[in-house]
């Protein structure tokens, strides 16, 4: 048996108490340990952002990430996201812009929208697209990913 | 897959130290080459592993006098948008917007950057360009000790280099670049970013008067380590760069390669874009 760990954070805003196996990555125990299932598993090998998390305010791929890692930090999830069972802004713009087809890409592209524009609210366009390359999509060819995006800048802007 | 027994996560340097001393052990930082590595078979852990990542005092970059001191734990979005680097180095906030994706470069690190020792590394070019040396720490006797080496001289091989195994790499550190300083990274691949480059390279030097002195040249991915090219640098020295000093240049930088096939490029491809680089870069110097 590989050894475990005792490991606390704090994860969308409560805070988790567990052992986990030293091998396991932060992506493994979210989905299979503590079956929040939103964060998807693609390609394993941080190409792809399907895993992306935000970890002590920024974002990472979670397959990368050792799991004791998350050792007193502050993690959160797309389940996090929401507020109060209703969708957080920028989930509701990939669906009015009809941003998302078969969906797998999309809690990791959300979840990197939304820390590219709180770490910058005057986002620009082309900022959108440097900051969501690490974000693989193979549906919707991401123009209306960009205007969802897009939107939720222009609203906060004009708030 | 190797067992891991014993997992330590130290917050300060002697006594990660102390342990390295003792036995064999994986570090870990942020984790970006070694979790593919384990996972694709490539490398085991040894019985202990230590996440370097909460050991205090190893990570920011600051300036002590006359020298720009960067943490091995400072992240390449940290450098990315350093306000120091942007005005002192460019040229490594350069090669950080040429890095991975914006997930990765949150996680990864410099020191691991640098530890990899891939002939690809990316940060690696710029460093060379800037004359960087990197600082070792260990332990003995009871008590830490540091030693400093050239970067020029810390890679061997793929993945191999002159860093011991009871030895942590603590920071990287240059003399801050005179104000004539000019360095320029280039790097290709057939996106700006999320790629392994299949030639890097990075030029820099003093300009007066058109006159381009103390050059440093630096190669990636065209040999078995990040490389200085010294006929390129010996082309260029002291020269004003007029047509003809490039062409020789172009010429001398063909010579100090070693580029091979693989997946990614060809022996030939690989030539062709170091001299095409090599011709960009001076241009981009010239019109300073
Ligand atoms: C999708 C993807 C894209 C990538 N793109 C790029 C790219 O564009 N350019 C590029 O250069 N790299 C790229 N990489 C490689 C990787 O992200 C970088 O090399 C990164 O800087 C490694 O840092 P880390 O902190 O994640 O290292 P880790 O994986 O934690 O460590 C790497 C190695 O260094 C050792 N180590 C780490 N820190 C120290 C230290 N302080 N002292 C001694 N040993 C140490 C570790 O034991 C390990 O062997 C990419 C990786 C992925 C997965
Ligand atoms: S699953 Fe982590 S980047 Fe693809
Ligand atoms: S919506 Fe299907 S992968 Fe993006």
């Amino acid at each position: 048996m590989s050894v475990k760990t005792e490991l606390t954070f704090t994860l969308n805003g409560r805070p988790v108490t567990l052992e986990v196996p030293v091998e396991m990555t932060a992506l493994a125990l979210l989905r299979d340990g503590l079956d929040l299932k939103g964060t998807k598993y693609a390609c394993g090998e941080g190409e792809c952002g399907a895993c992306t998390i935000e970890v002590d305010g920024v974002t990472v791929n979670s397959c990368l990430m050792m799991a004791v890692d998350l050792q007193g930090r502050e993690v959160m999830t797309i389940e996090g996201l929401q507020t109060n069972n209703a969708l957080h802004p920028m989930q509701q713009s990939f669906v009015d812009h009809g941003a998302v087809q078969c969906g797998f890409c999309m809690p990791g592209m959300i979840m990197q929208a939304n820390y590219l524009v709180k770490k910058n609210p005057d986002l620009t366009r082309e900022e959108m697209t440097r900051g969501l390359e690490g974000n693989v999509c193979r549906c919707t060819g991401y123009s209306k990913v960009l205007d969802a995006v897009a939107a939720v800048v222009g609203a906060k802007q004009e708030a | 897959m190797s067992e891991i027994e014993q997992y330590l996560a130290p917050e300060n340097l002697a006594s990660a130290l102390e342990v390295m001393a003792a036995g064999a052990v994986t570090l870990v930082a942020g984790g970006t080459d070694l979790t593919p590595q384990i996972n694709e078979g490539r490398r085991s852990y040894a019985p202990t592993l230590i996440n370097i990542r909460h050991i205090e005092g190893l990570s920011g970059i600051s300036a002590p006098d006359g020298h720009i001191r960067i943490g091995c734990l400072t992240t390449v979005s940290e450098i990315r948008q350093s306000d120091l680097l942007t005005t002192a180095a460019p040229i490594l906030c350069e090669a950080a917007n040429h890095f991975a994706s914006e997930q990765i470069r949150n996680a990864a690190t410099i020191g691991g950057n640098i530890c990899n020792a891939s002939p690809a590394g990316d940060m690696i070019i710029p460093l060379l360009v800037l004359g960087a040396r990197v600082e070792l720490a260990s332990w003995k006797d009871g008590g830490v000790v540091v030693r400093q080496v050239a970067l020029k001289d810390f890679f061997t091989g793929p993945g191999r280099t002159v860093r011991r195994d009871d030895e942590l790499l603590t920071a990287v550190i240059f003399a801050r670049p005179a104000e004539n300083f000019i360095g320029y990274f280039r790097k290709s691949g057939p996106r700006p970013a999320l790629e392994i480059s299949t030639v890097s390279l990075g030029i820099g030097g003093n300009l007066t008067d058109g006159r381009f002195s103390d050059v440093r040249v630096a190669f990636g991915a065209v040999g078995p380590t990040p490389m200085r090219g010294k006929n390129t640098e010996a082309a260029l020295e002291g020269k004003i760069l007029t047509p003809d000093v490039i062409q020789a240049a172009v010429v001398a930088a063909r010579k100090d390669v070693t580029p091979i096939d693989d997946i990614r490029a060809t022996e030939w491809y690989r030539n062709h874009l170091v001299a095409v680089f090599t011709e960009e870069l001076l241009q981009n110097v010239c019109q300073n």
